[in-house]
């Protein structure tokens, strides 16, 4: 943890007279900057923590696979879920993975389509945490169905019993809404991938890390003609992207909002729920990338100002979820129903006011500390309030979830939700699972842009006079 | 600086150039772009502003491909949803249409942008021509710096101006910091070796053996249900109705009213309405306060009389209902025939010995009563009553103004 503390360079400042501080510190060449990214799948000895840490994540993730397996022999009766508690932990996990995964394709497409050149340094770290975030969420619901041999209903498929999904009900939308966000993320990333995996071929020593390499980058030359084409697409691509994003975080919203269950059915679920989504992926962003920077030398490249924007962005965020608290509780008093007005009180100061308000001071407090330059520019404070979020974000999924439906109009119904140790058991497996594949990514693809990175440096300018 | 090249005899590919910085690079492109060459191109780490001009480069008309497959996603949305939804598969849910729009804007859009994003990035490696394994530029040492930190300059020797002293001659006087020719090491007669293709060939036929199975059980139909590998569904730790339990004294599962309670709404006080009873137990021969007969109520009671009576009754309630001909053409021999209700006795007899005939049933016909609730028994008894008058009515029971109709 020693690298964590050492010095920076502070390039947060915009000093009048010297003009704007540079994105990318230390002075870099292309050939620089091509050092420090292929230079980490390059090492012959992977460093020991990596080790360490994909030792623990394959073991989570090995338990994930495990208690799916029994989850299917045995049935959903293994998790808390109850009647009336019928989504438990499952979707709550769901949800907050399909969020997590919001900020890859957001400082993708959302910053490329702004020109916002930060992005560079950290949309690659950003989209390979949103493959693997969907991969995550996706497993839930495709679980959560019980019967996971017929979980292929989902799909418009013919079948012998001449049946069709119901294009009318949001949990449709929502498979046609992340799947698709799912393959063009996973699209996306590969897309923007192919160039640098052509870097780690032709830098490539041995024939064994050749072919795989190059099987990968398609025989990319870098030739003008296909960089042009290249372009056009991904600024398609990103164009195709962002609307794309806001869909799917409203599609999931859409869930809860259509049904008629107090705390669920109100009109600003979508807005609200991507909001919290950006937040939350931003959290996750700053939580993975100072440690990575830190561990793999991209001190330089991933600079303060990257990691200070993001701050900024959460802090944004978090006060917009914070409003959307705010006005939740508003409206139930405005609009004057007494079973909506019920649920409201209920999550504040009812059985589950222990989550409601962990959800309160992570979500709403804690970004406030952005407010300070020091804490914005400080690796360990941001981490440490990122974490705040990330777990503030998980207990927001469970308040909405949980205590909307444990307490609906029927008291003779009502019924409080407790965890199993599989419910335990698969929220931990799948952050084994998520790590396992961001520990991959880290081994074996270059983390950070390369090929957009150059074209941010001054050099890459025609008419640029220094050699 | 032709190393490699002459040593093996290779025909020329292309003449290679390279440059070590962006400016120099669109400098000589510049040169090339004005002597006229048609197959040549450059080579940069990364995307070059300004590159395009000085190359040439139209603009690429691949956004339109991309815009025309994101309609076609669109129209296939819509499309997927109308077929499954309200023609092969009619799906009636609270009364509302089968084919309202906004409820399909979701999955169209998500459709629209696949179809996009596929487009978008499949037919841009499709007109890049890639993937492309084998490019003769790889064998050139220097050009492994492409992806890195160098630029080139490649003019290819199937370009109709291409002559190899002279292309290097105007390569080098460009700004190269190397030019160099690269031999063309493709092979262009290399038969697939047989045991590859009869593999290929042999596992796209086993590939295709689930796809047949699937379809074959698509088609047919089996005498066997599914297997349950966990029988746990099948066997549940539950009390079901009319099961034996341990935990009650009297051995069963099922649980009678606490004695001396009534069950909400069958506090039934009022004999009248209730049984047909008078307060001295005979059966009454009016209608109960409780109900009011008039039109209405007897419209009702026709409603109900057709639903519940007539199947057997018949329309007119003369013992000749559907089920009754069906019987009779059927033969079948244990059959009685319904009551016909314009019988004198029948006409006669008081409507709150009726309504216990309905309500618990007479000979073959069994209570009502569950089915039907206690002030429509009554409405069918008003109608019953207008059916037996319709059957013994003179023209003078008409309205006088409706009389001369019947002639």
């Amino acid at each position: 943890m020693t690298a964590l503390t050492s010095t920076e360079i502070v390039n947060t400042t915009d000093d009048p007279g010297e003009g704007r501080a540079p994105l990318i510190t230390g002075a870099q060449t292309f050939h620089t900057v091509t050092e420090i990214v292929a230079g980490v799948p390059e090492q012959d000895r992977i460093n020991r923590n990596w080790w360490i840490a994909f030792a623990i994540a394959s073991t989570l993730a090995t338990c994930f696979g495990a208690s799916i397996a029994y989850l299917v022999w045995e049935g959903v009766g293994i998790w808390g879920n109850n009647n009336p508690v019928g989504w438990g932990w499952p979707i709550v996990n769901f949800v907050f993975w399909v969020g997590i995964g919001h900020a890859g394709t957001l400082i993708s497409a959302i910053l490329f389509l702004l020109r916002q050149k930060w992005r560079t340094s950290i949309n690659r770290f950003a989209e390979a945490m949103t493959v693997f975030a969907v991969v995550c969420a996706l497993t839930f619901p495709g679980i959560h169905v019980g019967r996971i041999w017929t979980a292929y209903w989902l799909l418009p498929l013919p079948n012998q019993m001449a049946m069709w999904p119901n294009f009318r009900s949001p949990l449709l939308w929502d498979v046609f809404a992340v799947s698709t966000y799912g393959l063009v993320s996973a699209l996306f990333w590969y897309f923007g991938l192919i160039p640098d995996l052509a870097t780690l071929r032709d830098r490539a020593k041995s024939i064994f890390r050749k072919i795989p390499y190059a099987i990968f980058s398609l025989g990319w030359t870098g030739s003008a003609r296909h960089w042009h084409r290249y372009e056009r697409s991904y600024l398609i691509l990103a164009a195709l992207a962002t609307p794309l994003v806001l869909s799917v975080h409203s599609v999931v919203s859409f869930d809860f909002a259509t049904s008629q269950l107090p705390g669920w059915h109100t009109t600003i679920f979508p807005p609200y729920f991507v909001a919290g989504a950006i937040f939350s992926g931003f959290a996750m962003v700053v939580t993975l990338a100072v440690p990575c920077r830190a561990f793999f030398g991209m001190k330089n490249l991933i600079t303060l100002r990257h990691l200070e924007n993001m701050n900024k962005v959460i802090l944004a965020t978090g006060m917009m979820v914070g409003y959307a608290y705010s006005i939740e509780f508003f409206i139930a008093w405005y609009g004057a129903n007494p079973a909506e007005g019920f649920a409201f009180l209920n999550r504040a100061f009812g059985p589950y006011a222990w989550a409601y308000w962990t959800m309160v001071s992570c979500n709403v407090i804690a970004p406030q500390f952005f407010w300070f330059k020091k804490v914005r520019t400080t690796p360990v404070l941001m981490v440490i309030v990122a974490i705040f979020v990330n777990i503030g974000m998980w207990f927001e999924r469970f308040v909405i979830t949980v205590t909307s439906l444990s307490r609906d109009f029927l008291p003779s119904s009502w019924a409080y939700f407790s965890p199993t140790f599989f419910d335990w058991f698969m929220l931990l497996g799948s952050f084994g699972l998520f790590s396992t594949l961001f520990l991959l990514f880290l081994r074996w693809v270059p983390m950070v842009a390369v090929a957009e990175v150059k074209a941010t440096l001054p050099q890459a300018h025609v008419g640029h006079q220094e050699h | 600086m032709t190393s490699e090249k002459t040593e093996q005899n290779l025909p020329d590919y292309a003449v290679l150039a390279r440059y070590e910085g962006v400016t120099e690079l669109v400098e000589a492109c510049k040169v090339v772009r004005d002597a006229g060459f048609k197959k040549w191109d450059s080579y940069s780490p990364f995307p070059v502003h300004g590159i395009d001009p000085a190359m040439g480069i139209k603009m690429t008309r691949l956004p339109w491909l991309i815009f025309v497959m994101g309609i076609t996603g669109t129209a296939f949305g819509i499309w997927l949803q109308w077929f499954s939804n309200v023609s092969a598969y009619p799906f009636m849910i609270s009364g509302k249409p089968l084919w309202s729009l906004p409820a399909n804007i979701p999955v169209a859009f998500e459709t629209t942008v696949l179809f996009a994003a596929l487009t978008a990035v499949f037919a841009t490696l499709a007109i890049n021509g890639l993937p492309r394994f084998h490019n003769p530029l790889f064998t050139s040492a220097a050009f492994a710096r492409v992806t890195d930190d160098k630029f080139f300059i490649a003019i290819q020797a199937d370009d109709p101006k291409y002559n190899q002293s002279e292309v290097m001659a105007l390569l080098q006087g460009t700004g190269a910091s190397l030019v160099e020719v690269v031999g063309d090491d493709s092979k262009k007669d290399v038969e697939i070796p047989t045991l590859l293709k009869v593999g290929l060939a042999g596992s796209f036929i086993l590939g295709l053996v689930p796809l047949v199975m699937i379809s074959n059980s698509y088609i047919t139909e089996t005498p066997f249900t599914s297997i349950h590998l966990n029988p746990n569904m099948d066997f549940q730790e539950k009390f079901k109705v009319q099961s034996a339990s341990t935990l009650f004294a009297d051995g069963a599962s099922m649980r009678l009213p606490v004695e001396g309670t009534v069950a909400m709404d069958d506090l039934n006080l009022d004999a009248h309405l209730n049984r047909g009873l008078n307060p001295d137990q005979s059966w009454a021969t009016t209608f109960p306060k409780a109900v009011t007969v008039n039109a209405e109520f007897m419209a009702h009671g026709k409603e109900r009389f057709e639903i519940f009576c007539m199947p057997c009754h018949g329309k007119a309630g003369d013992g000749t209902g559907l089920i009754h001909q069906r019987a009779e053409k059927l033969g079948e021999t244990a059959w009685t025939q319904p009551t016909n209700l314009h019988q004198d006795f029948l006409r006669e007899q008081a409507v709150g010995r009726l309504f216990n005939t309905i309500s618990n049933g007479i000979r073959n016909m069994e209570g009502y009563a569950h089915a039907i609730p206690v002030k429509d028994r009554w409405a069918i008894i008003a109608y019953v009553r207008a059916l037996q008058r319709s059957q013994f009515a003179s023209a003078d029971d008409l309205p006088k103004d409706l009389r001369g109709k019947l002639q």
